[in-house]
């Protein structure tokens, strides 16, 4: 039947043998590089041979945030990112492993913490989160940090005073104790803060704070300051003396700071956690953001709002050549301006460590820079940096330009149980609808259904290593959204199958000779399946980049199980039916190989026998062949050449045929 | 095997099913059906979950004392309502109104006491009134997209708008149909359902895309050969594919089956229900549209193109096609094997 050839495949002329041999060796090539790569993984990295689970399989909490800005202003795409990474700090602080915290739908922040997270932990990933700059009262070496602290000096057109760490190197020696008791020493020029705070642990002025037992943090804190636990606070209230400048030592005896500064452990991580947003009239006590320094900090001067922007460059020295290390350059706006030349102006002037300034962001402080001298333009903050992390600090600080208020959307508490309970019958509803799937298949092809098992278990094989991979590379978890992916995705993989045996049966029904009729059928075939997984594909990925929450592990999967598909189908299911229409069980066209030319009713077996009335020989099929051949008009005429060689073909499947049902 | 052998038959146009021929009677049913959605989605409308419309939900496994878990709110909120469903075959549901985050706490250890079972088996959501239009927006804006984009990639590889086009309307109606099913008999739409919906636009439309690769090879056929009008080759191809599209479906639809059955059964509602429900309903309907309501509304689409016009024109002339357009059902097998021999129309 070459007559209906569509122009394609007509023009495509002799249709090149396959090599399905050869096709078999590259997948068997891949499926081992996948599971090398996730073996090399369990042994070398973090990979494991069971997938990562989300939180509704798994158990856990669950809250979606919405940031705001706090004035009411757009929250552009960048600055949902940076409130992540705030979110993430967070999280991390609280020392919940695996915590995971993701940008979705470009507005809100997923926060997904395994097992059970205390209310208090959740306040505190919601809080608000603003910048703001205050000048440091007193600061205090924490002895367990081996790093050092990339202390940056903000400097404008000079030369870059770029020590290791020109903080004051008298506090230096109380490396040697690590207890959160201040203990300050004379240094040559920091001798009156320490000296304050000091008289301040010694004589304490409230009435609730007696000796403190140096080591544990006390447990009246609470008393002195609104925070239940230790960390970063702040005290009730300001000194009464109204002390004269934000510099001023008179901060160090607001009510309650000596006891926030004594309970504050820099080296715990939960006490980094961040969250503070805190009074800005107020002084802080708090931490840098790594843990290495402790510092007292006097009330906000500048607030983040009045920076404008904060960018990342190459630092430059007096002559402007580039001195091969980084700086983090800020612009404020007109009044941050005028505040913070007043500020370096007055603190210039000052003594370690009252000569710097703090960036405080959620609470901790991400660098407090040296200021040498007054600042009138831009300042520029210069020290060890690298690119990362000059970058990194600058994008820390340009989300100060915009404060943020996290909306909780929704929060959910998981129990596990109820996730093994969803899992274990999604698993059981997988694998019944698998089940289904492949009796059906053996009831509609028979033999053939055996490609159809092994190409579900191969997709089920792939599908798995890519999860493993995804798993441990992209911190994938499998939802239960994700699984029905899954389950939908073994129907939508076995109709991929369907339409190729189809095209395979219609080109029997044409009367091709099996091996001819699987080239003919998978080059019709393989057009429809790309077009329909490229639409399936497609609404995977707009579903992905678009949606919210559950959406997403569903159309993650379905996307995976899509590309899987294609690749079975190429790679597994047309090579192996190419190998088998070789044996004389499905080449021969058994009755049960699925592809029985007679049951499918060949019309050459047809017409032979409308005509004679017998089983149709060799001879007789050809003449069938070439008559209707000769009665197609010209175009039919042009693919006699195809015609011949097809029935020539065709008489050995019948020949086959007839032997295989005698 | 039945439908090897009804395939065959509809492969070389043996039998036949006048699917184009009729679409007068389709297309009836199809704006029927589609007006009874829109009625049913204003009245009673769709019943959206707690996601949609903010609210707590509390889910407790291991326990289906009803009375008990209503009492256990109820102390804790006065005043509320909350309702109270039994979900799967051994746990409590139980909605309320948006509650504060220390109330939830103490929701759930009050429903924990109350139902005797350890408060991690229960869980709890709450969600805040402007989520529901986030997500909307959302799904939405999804659509949008994934409609532009289609349509795009249908146009670009079928090299034609209408079919474009035909497949589009058949997607809204199917996803009208859907969300009709699911106002009719009340089920809750959540994020979940809202997936299963999504989940329809892709199914539905590898659907269309089989019948139609199969409909502009059988049409670029009879533009060469000129023995049949573009509705019966457009005709002759829906039934060539309908085993195909009743094999697909039927694959597709029992994976989703069973979890459809295993999730209502012993789950109750959750995500695995709502997203196979939908995914039910939508591929059923899906199956349908593409041979009933997208390639006759293709023929409609065409049959003023003036090519289209020619063929035909050619065609009835040399009269071998007789009936005009697709031919009646019952005289099928003569009216399609104008070609010459059965075998003409394979």
């Amino acid at each position: 039947m070459s007559n209906d050839r569509p122009p394609r495949v007509r023009r495509g002329a002799p249709i090149r043998r396959p090599h399905p041999g050869r096709t078999l060796v590259l997948l068997a090539v891949l499926v081992a590089l996948l599971f090398g790569a996730v073996g090399a993984g369990s042994i070398w990295g973090a990979a494991r041979w069971s997938p990562g689970l989300a939180l509704d399989l798994e158990g856990g909490t669950q809250v979606v945030l919405t940031p705001r800005a706090v004035d009411g202003g757009e929250v552009d795409t960048e600055q949902v990112q940076r409130a992540a990474n705030i979110i993430r700090q967070r999280v991390d602080a609280t020392g919940v492993s695996e915590a995971q915290v993701q940008v979705q739908g470009g507005e809100n922040i997923t926060v997904s913490i395994p097992g059970r997270a205390t209310r208090e932990q959740l306040d505190l990933i919601a809080r608000s989160a603003q910048l703001r700059m205050r000048p440091v009262i007193y600061a205090e070496p924490v002895a367990q940090s081996m790093e050092p602290e990339p202390t940056a000096v903000p400097e404008e057109g000079a030369t870059p005073t770029d020590g290791t760490t020109p903080t004051d190197g008298a506090t230096a020696t109380d490396a040697t104790t690590p207890t959160p008791t201040p203990t300050p020493t004379q240094s040559a020029d920091g001798a009156a803060a320490p000296a304050a705070l000091q008289q301040a642990t010694t004589a304490p002025a409230e009435p609730v704070a007696p000796a403190e037992p140096a080591p544990t943090p006390p447990s009246l804190t609470e008393l002195a300051t609104p925070r239940p636990t230790p960390g970063p606070g702040q005290p009730s209230e300001a000194p009464t003396p109204a002390p004269t400048d934000a510099s001023d030592d008179a901060w160090l005896s607001s009510p309650g700071l000596v006891e926030v500064f004594q309970a504050l452990d820099c080296t715990d991580p939960a006490q980094r956690a961040g969250g503070l947003v805190g009074d800005p009239d107020l002084p802080l006590v708090t931490c840098d953001v790594e843990g290495t320094e402790k510092y007292v900090l006097g009330p906000a001067v500048i607030e983040g709002t009045q920076l404008t922007d904060a960018t990342a460059a190459q630092a430059r020295n007096d002559q402007g050549y580039a001195t091969g290390g980084w700086a983090v350059q800020l612009s404020f706006d007109s009044s941050g301006n005028a505040e913070f030349q007043e500020l370096t102006a007055r603190i210039s002037q000052l003594s370690d460590p009252k000569n710097r300034f703090a960036a405080v962001l959620d609470g901790l402080v991400v660098t407090a820079p040296v200021v040498s001298q007054t600042i009138a333009g831009n300042p520029e903050i210069t020290g060890n940096f690298t690119q990362a992390s000059a970058e990194a600090l600058a994008q820390q600080l340009k989300f100060g330009a915009l404060p943020l208020s996290f909306e909780v959307q929704t929060e959910e508490q998981i129990s596990a149980t109820l996730g093994e309970d969803q899992l274990r019958n999604g698993l059981i509803a997988g694998l019944v609808g698998l089940l289904l799937v492949v009796a059906y298949s053996v009831l509609q092809y028979r033999a053939l259904a055996v490609v159809t098992i092994g190409s579900l278990a191969l997709a089920a094989l792939l599908t798995y290593g890519v999860i493993l991979l995804l798993s441990w590379l992209q911190g994938f978890r499998l939802s239960l959204a994700g699984v029905a992916g899954l389950i939908v995705a073994v129907g939508i993989t076995a109709d991929s199958f369907i339409i190729f045996f189809e095209r395979v049966r219609d080109e029997i029904r044409d009367g091709r000779v099996l091996s001819s009729a699987v080239e003919a059928g998978w080059h019709r075939a393989r057009r429809t399946i790309l077009v329909s997984d490229a639409v399936s594909l497609l609404s995977a990925v707009v579903l992905f980049v678009l949606a919210v929450g559950n959406v997403r592990g569903f159309a993650y999967t379905l996307g995976i199980t899509t590309l899987i598909d294609l690749l079975v189908v190429v790679l597994f299911t047309h090579p192996v039916v190419a190998l088998l229409a070789r044996t004389k069980f499905f080449g021969g066209g058994h009755k049960l190989s699925g592809f029985d030319p007679e049951h499918l009713g060949s019309t050459v077996a047809r017409h032979a026998l409308h005509h004679g009335a017998h089983r149709p020989t060799v001879a007789e099929r050809r003449a069938a062949e070439r008559a209707r051949a000769a009665q197609d008009d010209g175009t039919g005429a042009a693919a006699d050449g195809g015609a011949d060689d097809e029935a020539a073909r065709t008489g050995g499947a019948g020949a086959a045929s007839d032997r295989s049902d005698a | 095997m039945g439908m090897a052998a009804l395939g065959n038959r509809l492969y070389t146009g043996e039998s036949s099913f006048d699917f184009v021929g009729r679409r007068k009677l389709w297309f009836l049913i199809a704006a029927a059906f589609v007006a009874l959605s829109a009625v049913l989605l204003v009245k009673p409308g769709l019943n959206f979950g707690i996601e949609f419309e903010g609210g707590s939900q509390f889910r407790v496994t291991g326990s289906s004392d009803q009375q008990a878990a209503r009492e256990a709110v109820e102390s804790v909120l006065p005043g509320t309502v909350p309702e109270v469903t039994q979900v799967g075959t051994n746990g409590v549901r139980v909605q309320t109104e948006t509650v504060s985050t220390a109330e939830l706490d103490r929701v759930r250890q009050e429903l924990a006491t109350a139902l005797d079972v350890p408060l991690e088996d229960v869980t709890s959501s709450t969600v805040g009134p402007s989520w529901g239009q986030d997500v909307t927006n959302q799904a939405l804006l999804a659509l949008v997209i994934f409609f532009v984009l289609v349509s795009v990639v249908m146009a670009l590889y079928f090299r034609t708008w209408t079919m474009a086009l035909a497949s589009m309307v058949a997607l809204v109606h199917d996803l009208v149909i859907t969300a009709g099913v699911y106002a009719l008999i009340g089920f809750e739409v959540t994020p979940a359902s809202v997936i299963g919906f999504l989940t329809i636009l892709g199914y539905s439309l590898y659907d269309t895309v089989v019948v139609f690769d199969k409909v502009r090879e059988n049409t670029a056929e009879a533009f060469v050969k000129r023995n049949r009008t573009f509705a019966q080759a457009a005709n002759l191809a829906v039934n060539q594919t309908v085993v195909r599209s009743v094999n697909t479906t039927v694959v597709a639809l029992l994976p989703v089956a069973a979890i459809l059955f295993i999730g209502d059964l012993l789950l109750g509602a959750g995500t695995l229900r709502d997203i196979s429900l939908a995914l039910f309903v939508g591929t059923i309907v899906g199956a349908y549209s593409s041979i009933f309501v997208a390639t006759p509304l293709l023929v409609v689409l065409r049959s003023r193109e003036p090519r289209v016009r020619a063929l035909d024109a050619a065609v009835r002339e040399r009269g071998g096609a007789g009936q005009a357009e697709a031919a009646p059902a019952g005289a099928t097998a003569a009216g399609t094997s104008a070609g010459g021999t059965t075998g003409g129309a394979a």
